[in-house]
């Protein structure tokens, strides 16, 4: 996020697109609620009617995987009004003349056709964003899970570009993370193009100072990302370490993933539970949980907080800095002879510009959001108040593009995917946790009452549901929540592996994949057999 | 930035002494702020005045009734007094037919962080007289078989603090009020469970609970264990928004959760994932030992020494027969920043190779 979660509930307009917020991130839902509640504009575009939209002004039930469109459209409104803040963008900013040539075609009548929503309401939301004091944006995986992930952030960041709401206070671009650590992960360098601290692999200063730190060269190329190297199980890639992710339930296609961990020579998994991946390893280690392990993440907001233990860990479970180390051990790396989780963490602020300023002690209270480039500095709460990592922000121009598979009679209906409040990606935390049952039970396929009617079927039926990859049996919910046309479940639920289905695209760049939108066919189960529809 | 602006406006007595405030300050915070102890039981610093209770009153010089200092803002000049033998009495008989409300006045602390309010109190101010015993309001909702929220509204003393950060903290204003005087009681709409209400199992209400009322049955379920309840700061375990929570043990065991009111990322706030679904930690089907796979195919415990040397031994075999760029490694967004540093540096300075990354893309 460019802005600390206590921002939430300053803004005067609130744009929401691809972010079921009270369902995902319901603390963080709470600061949009009050700033709602004292008046602030809630604009709210997602395909389906999820209870944010319940409370906007303006809701935007956009078609799925069409987000560059509305963007696009929002564009020229705010230019053909008059509505760009012109001394932003000439202080600020670089690429107007282009950027302004670009959009001149994306009329919001042109946006409606692709997007289905009223162009009158695409105009309206453009000019509540642009006229804000303060408008600040807040996103989610409904924005990057697409084949044009990269675009649709860029599309958000030209909207911000274009009015001035960046950097500044209740403004920003706020990317919502969805795991606990998955921002600290990213800074700990777990990624192929950076060292820990977001520092490039292939800039050769920094590949000096990671040779000189790991006393050996350095490669001196990107590793590849993991949806990559899936793809090469068995052929170049043969040993794999997994840390903590249940893999095959969470990523797409689910066959097509584990096809790739069999393949491998050696799959080794750190995990808390033997999970539908760690069945699959030659070696299993067990890591010490939540609550028995001390350590540091860092959370949406880039503050930097400790996590402590509080009770000891069963059997023989070690964290798993430790069972890393003592791998590596083992394998001859020397350099991993931590004794605590404060010596991997010190080193890490020692190497990573971003934790410059900070160390073990410091972040006792979780009062630092990075960057903290030198010790005593208090943090950054907002990014880009005076400048732009690389000086002026820079217009991009987007074209839209269909999603990597549209509908047609094979497989008429759109299916989106994501999470639900009471249940946490596969379940093997929240489905083990008592109590949690009795709110949710079971996954079901939410539909849109008069698609139910019109397959044949009734509330509570099930159905076969199928993509071009294979088939789940699946229970149908109508509900006003989705639009006609488009159903949506999670994928949390072993017994409906919705990601045998998805896995249909990835985006060139961040090789993320379109987990958002995925064509299927659904026919009524019938005495126990699948009716051709 | 300075909080007040000029000290010359701002000042007011205490007690005879001249403190200074910042404007948006009320009588409460101030004298808070400097260490009187001024009691109150509706009052909820997240929550906008209520003036429910009437414990918090304070004398105002020139008014002629005690006010309420939770919903009187401060003005300069003010003469203040916070206590003094008629604000005690005052306080302790109103303390008094608070208690006559409830069946009991001790709860259970892992009730939920507010609980023992109402028993301190009554200590404090020794209100346990029974001078108004008598008729009570509230009853409580036996049928709602939940398993998170006791709804035991025999304990209940009408402070609405559970309506009100329902509304106001979470936005959800599932929980409301119904009639009035002894027949008040707090309830979700048409009577009936909170299942089939707007509320979404976040435990606000109970942790603001001052007399346990709204109890949290997940940590009641420990109730028996012996020992003392340790809370332990941490943060919470699920989404990015990085709430910070106190983890509840006795013992070795992992009993609850409460939300930290002063955790930076949620100021108190948490949903249902991170206030009751801890119980994976402590569950059964966690792995305790290493597994290696046999020659049966299956997996089998093993000792550490022999799963480490076969982890290691797996990986120097594929950098020996494929090279090093046939190793990679994923890590976990879940784990802590040692996990992934730790995994990186395995990689590059183990492989010299980038092939790590961790599970953003999915």
């Amino acid at each position: 996020m460019s802005n600390p979660l206590e921002d939430m509930s300053k803004p005067d307009v609130i744009f929401c697109i691809g972010t079921n917020m009270t369902e995902c991130h319901p603390v963080a839902a709470t600061g949009i609620k009050k700033a709602v509640a004292r008046g602030a504009k809630l604009i709210v575009a997602d395909p389906r009617r999820i209870p944010l939209a319940d409370m906007s002004d303006v809701f935007l039930p956009l078609r799925v995987g069409s987000d560059t469109a509305l963007l696009g459209g929002m564009a020229h409104v705010i230019a053909r009004d008059g509505l760009m803040d012109e001394s932003f963008v000439a202080e600020r900013t670089t690429g107007v003349p282009e950027f302004l040539e670009h959009i001149k075609q994306m009329t919001p009548e042109w946006a409606e056709s692709i997007t289905g929503v009223p162009a009158a309401d695409i105009e309206q939301a453009a000019r509540w964003y642009a006229q804000a004091d303060r408008g600040a944006i807040y996103y989610t995986l409904g924005i990057t899970e697409h084949i044009c992930g990269v675009d649709n952030v860029q599309s958000l960041s030209n909207l911000a570009l274009m009015t001035g709401n960046i950097g500044r206070e209740g403004t920003g671009i706020n990317p919502m993370r969805g795991q606990n650590n998955i921002q600290g992960a990213g800074d700990a360098g777990a990624l192929p193009n950076n060292y820990p601290g977001f520092q490039s692999v292939i800039d050769p200063a920094n590949q000096a100072k990671f040779e000189q730190a790991y006393g050996h060269a350095v490669d001196l190329e990107k590793g590849m990302t993991k949806v990559t190297a899936l793809e090469l199980c068995g052929d170049k890639i043969r040993a794999m370490l997994i840390d903590g992710e249940n893999t095959v339930v969470t990523d797409p296609d689910r066959q097509h993933c584990e096809h790739a961990l069999r393949s491998l020579d050696h799959l080794v998994v750190i995990d808390l539970f033997l999970t539908e991946t760690a069945a699959l390893a030659d070696v299993v280690f067990p890591a010490t949980a939540w609550a028995e392990t001390d350590g540091v993440c860092t959370n949406t907001e880039r503050r930097v907080q400790r996590l402590r233990a509080a009770v000891p860990p069963p059997g023989e479970a070690k964290p798993d800095w430790w069972i890393v180390s003592q791998i590596a051990k083992r394998c001859g790396i020397p350099g991993f002879e931590y004794e605590s989780a404060k010596d991997v963490f010190n080193e890490l602020c020692s190497l990573s510009p971003l934790y410059a300023g900070l160390d073990w002690d410091l972040i006792d209270e979780g009062r630092h959001h990075w960057p903290v480039p030198y010790k005593g500095h208090p943090g950054t709460p907002i990014l880009h108040q005076d400048e732009f990592e690389n000086g002026r922000g820079v217009f991009k121009l987007i074209d839209y593009r269909d999603p990597a598979e549209t509908v047609d009679d094979q497989f008429p209906v759109w299916l989106t995917t994501g999470r639900r409040l009471q249940s946490y990606h596969s379940r093997t935390q929240t489905g083990r946790s008592a109590g949690i049952d009795y709110l949710l039970a079971e996954e079901s396929l939410e539909t849109h009452p008069d698609d139910v009617a019109a397959w044949g079927m009734a509330d509570g039926d099930w159905c076969t549901m199928s993509s071009a990859r294979g088939s789940v049996r699946i229970k149908i919910k109508a509900t006003n929540r989705s639009p006609r046309g488009t159903v949506f479940c999670s994928f949390s639920f072993n017994d409906v592996p919705v990601n045998i289905l998805t896995g249909s695209g990835y985006d060139p760049v961040t090789q993320t994949a379109e987990l958002k939108v995925c064509p299927v066919r659904i026919e009524p189960i019938r005495d126990g057999v699948t009716a051709p529809s | 930035m300075s909080v007040i602006e000029d000290r010359t406006t701002a000042e007011l007595q205490i007690d005879g002494e001249t403190v200074v405030f910042s404007p948006v300050e009320t009588l409460l915070a101030v004298a808070r702020r400097h260490r009187r102890e001024v009691p109150t039981l509706c009052y909820d610093p997240r929550l906008d005045p209520f003036g429910g209770c009437r414990l918090c009153v304070v004398e105002l010089e020139g008014v002629r009734n005690p006010v309420a200092s939770c919903a009187r803002a401060a003005e300069p000049g003010m003469v203040v007094r916070t206590h003094g033998e008629a604000l005690d009495k005052h306080r302790k008989t109103l303390l008094e037919m608070v208690c006559s409300e409830n069946r009991q006045i001790d709860v259970e602390p892992l009730s939920g962080y507010a609980s023992q309010e109402l028993a301190e109190l009554a200590d404090r101010y020794q209100a346990r007289t029974g001078r108004f015993q008598g008729r009570q309001s509230g009853k409580s909702k036996q049928d709602d078989d939940n398993p998170f929220i006791l709804r035991d509204y025999d304990q209940c003393i009408s402070c609405y603090r559970c309506v009100r950060v329902c509304a106001e903290q979470e936005g959800d204003y599932a929980i409301s009020v119904k009639n009035r005087g002894f027949d008040t009681q707090i309830t979700v709409e048409f009577d009936g469970l909170l299942k089939d209400s707007s509320c979404t199992f976040c435990g606000q209400c109970v942790q603001t609970c001052p007399t346990g009322a709204l109890a949290d049955r997940k940590a009641l379920r420990a109730v028996d264990l012996p020992g003392e309840v340790v809370k332990t700061r941490t943060i919470c375990t699920y989404c990015g928004v990085g709430c910070s929570v106190d983890a509840l043990t006795k013992g070795d065991k992992l009993v609850g959760i409460q939300p930290a009111m002063d955790g930076p990322a949620n100021q108190g706030a948490l949903c249902i994932k991170g206030q009751y679904a801890f119980d994976f930690v402590q569950h059964e089907d966690r792995l305790s030992t290493p597994l290696m796979r046999g020659d049966d195919g299956e997996l089998h415990p093993a000792s550490w020494d022999d799963a480490l040397d076969r982890a290691a031994q797996g990986f120097l075999d594929a950098r020996d027969k494929h090279g090093r760029h046939s190793v990679y490694a994923v890590a976990s967004g879940r784990a802590p920043h040692e996990a992934a540093y730790t995994t990186q540096r395995f990689i590059r300075a183990g492989f010299w190779t980038n092939h790590i990354d961790n599970c953003s893309r999915a």
